[in-house]
């Protein structure tokens, strides 16, 4: 985290038409000392009080909670019937909004732990609020495996639990492989989190006035008190889970895609699956960083700390995933069209692009091909307001990629007469409505009570956080170990 | 005693000052971590055993998650599915990676904890005055009683030398 940090010998000049290049933007804006980014941070949290927009868009998020409520209610006392699934479509919005949930969570654990082993010092700013939208997209992915089981209460013998019936879950499904991933992935990235903020918790409990606060922030600091040798250990534990988060990203969204990929239905029954489905998932999920950071950073007034250049390099990461997702889109054709020789896949294919849900496919393409190519022009990777548009037809583009595979593949199958059309009902929105609400509420609290920014990370981003001078040799006893 | 410093150079300079001049048992206080103080204070890598704490929990977890699926689908509810094994080993990767990751993150997290002792809500050093700005941009070195050189004049001379912004006397 320290030893490769590049300092900012390029200066930030407009050209002449007084227009700035995002990449020689410095990471945070240099006026700042480790006292003014702590005061920044923690004053939002502590001093600055709630923000009368705050309370209207809890307001917001607080109602579409209540709608979620009434959903789940509904659906628990009278069944999967109040929705539109049917026979072929068993499955459609449930599983889709699942997908889109967990492949939204994708780019906070990307964000947090592969960018941190890389050594991208840019990624200190986002991280956490990042991970916090990774917690919360994963709380509403979980809500539907739970609930589209039609009997939600016994949705505990998805787990391995020694019980008097005798019965064990199916290990060699993916849909027990799902329970194992999305439980892990869920309680690493909360683990994570909460590691995160342990020392900014500190900072705080530190500098918090009511003693009400204190004792609260004392708590989850775990008193906290930044010892060298605590720090040393806790950077070895951040750098550890950041090496397992990174691979268990990878492997949650592959598991999930194998939900699908195992099954035998033209359409789902692709080995491209669990790369596609990553790729899917990091470019939706960044799209819904974008989403969110750009209006967090222009209410709490962030722009010192997530800047222009975090706003280009996420838009860069975005056009490379979206990219990807086009060539698999292409190839995913390309297999079923010409290369399988498989006639029900090439009827998938074709059904896709002409038959009842056609318009859908065409806009899935139009949103998540096309859209992302304006990413190309700095222009628009530049103009917060484009952008903020642009990542929000792109996660309605992945979320008609997901409907597309699930709902359309299963209304089609092998036999004509097993053929049906499937129809959302009033249910199936309110339930999904109910979870953007519920996400909006939590990333609210989260703004409003939580360090959003990590402030020790970023110190360690200023110049002045290295010390100056090498150490003697022959100083210590025993060898010195690099960084 | 415990020093405060202002800059991460100074308190980089002083721990490899005071470790030096025989102090062992000892302890720097900082806003963010900052290699050079800990390894100067005599905390090298092979101290930190997080990672050990890691590997032990991954392995557990592996073979635990193995084994239950294993023994879930060959002896506790084997199901005769057209005479597949009972034991398809690639099937089981899935369940297998993930306990592996799940017991070595949360073996990391707890461990950590663990050897740093917390949760600690209360430590004498919380009553030095100004040591609140340890989680902001000041640089605290604190040497220990218990250490087997201190001596009380000489070390508050000792840490005077190192031009410190203040020392003071921790109580408690």
């Amino acid at each position: 985290m320290s030893a490769f940090q590049e300092t900012e010998v390029r200066e930030a000049r407009p050209t002449t038409t007084g227009y700035i290049d995002p990449s020689f933007v410095p990471m945070i804006a240099p006026h700042h000392t480790f006292n003014s980014i702590t005061e920044k941070i923690s004053d939002i949290v502590l001093e600055m009080g709630t923000p009368k927009w705050w309370f209207g868009a809890m307001l917001v998020g607080a109602s579409f909670i209540v709608v979620l409520v009434f959903a789940l209610t509904v659906l628990v006392f009278k069944g999967i019937g109040i929705w539109g699934n049917n026979q072929p479509t068993a499955w459609a919005w449930a599983i889709t909004n699942f997908v889109w949930w967990i492949g939204i969570g994708h780019a906070g654990t990307l964000i947090s732990a592969i960018l941190f082993l890389l050594k991208q010092e840019w990624r200190n700013s986002i991280n956490r609020f990042s991970e916090a939208m990774t917690i919360f997209a994963v709380m509403c992915a979980g809500m539907f495996p739970i609930f589209h089981t039609g009997r939600p209460w016994l949705a505990y013998w998805l787990f391995p639990l020694p019980n008097t019936m005798g019965v064990w879950p199916q290990f060699k499904s993916p849909l027990v492989w799902d329970v194992f991933a999305v439980s892990t992935y869920f309680t690493l990235s909360l683990v994570y989190w909460y590691l995160g903020m342990v020392p900014d918790f500190g900072t705080l409990r530190d500098r918090a006035k009511k003693p009400i606060l204190q004792k609260i922030y004392g708590f989850v600091s775990l008193g906290w008190r930044g010892s060298s040798r605590h720090w040393s250990r806790y950077e070895t534990a951040y750098l550890l889970l950041a090496g397992l988060c990174t691979p268990l990203v990878l492997s949650v969204h592959s598991v999930v895609s194998m939900d699908f990929a195992v099954g035998i239905v033209p359409g789902w029954h692709s080995t491209i699956f669990p790369p596609y489905f990553v790729a899917g998932a990091v470019y939706s999920g960044f799209a819904l960083v974008l989403t969110l950071v750009i209006p967090a950073r222009r209410l709490f007034d962030l722009k010192d700390f997530i800047t222009q250049r975090h706003i280009d390099n996420m838009s860069k990461v975005m056009l490379a995933m979206g990219l990807v997702v086009g060539y698999s889109y292409v190839f995913e054709a390309f297999f079923a069209l010409v290369y399988a020789g498989n006639k029900y896949e090439h009827f998938m294919m074709v059904n896709r692009m002409f038959g009842p849900y056609a318009p859908f496919y065409w806009t899935l393409i139009l949103c998540n091909v096309v859209t992302p190519q304006f990413l190309w022009w700095r222009k628009i990777r530049n103009n917060t307001v484009v952008l903020f548009l642009l990542t929000i037809v792109v996660n309605i583009g992945m979320w008609l990629e997901r409907f597309e595979i699930i709902a359309v593949s299963l209304t089609r199958d092998f036999l004509p007469s097993s053929w049906g059309y499937f129809k959302p009902t009033i249910f199936d929105m309110m339930t999904f409505a109910g979870t953007l609400g519920f996400f909006l509420t939590m990333m609210l609290l989260f703004m409003r009570g939580m360090p959003m920014i990590p402030m020790y990370e970023l110190k360690m981003i200023l110049p002045a956080s290295r010390p100056q001078g090498h150490p003697e040799q022959g100083s210590f006893e025993e060898e010195v170990v690099s960084a | 005693m415990m020093a405060e410093f202002d800059t991460p150079t100074a308190i980089m300079l002083a721990a490899q000052k005071a470790h030096d001049a025989g102090y062992r048992v000892m302890d720097a206080y900082t806003p963010f971590p900052i290699e050079e103080v800990t390894e100067a204070i005599g905390f090298h890598r092979k101290h930190n055993k997080v990672a050990l704490a890691c590997l032990i929990g991954g392995l557990l977890g592996g073979s635990g998650g193995y084994l239950l699926a294993c023994s879930a689908a060959a002896i506790w509810y084997p199901l005769n599915i057209a005479g597949r094994p009972f034991i398809p080993w690639p099937m089981f990767i899935p369940v297998t990676f993930e306990s592996t990751i799940l017991i070595a993150g949360l073996s990391a997290a707890l461990g950590m904890l663990a050897m740093n002792g917390l949760p600690s809500p209360y430590h004498p050093v919380f009553n030095v005055p100004g040591f609140s700005l340890a989680t902001n941009n000041k640089f605290f070195l604190c040497i220990e009683a218990r250490d087997p050189k201190y001596d009380e004049s000489a070390v508050t001379e000792f840490l005077n030398s190192l031009n410190p912004t203040e020392v003071t006397r921790v109580e408690g």
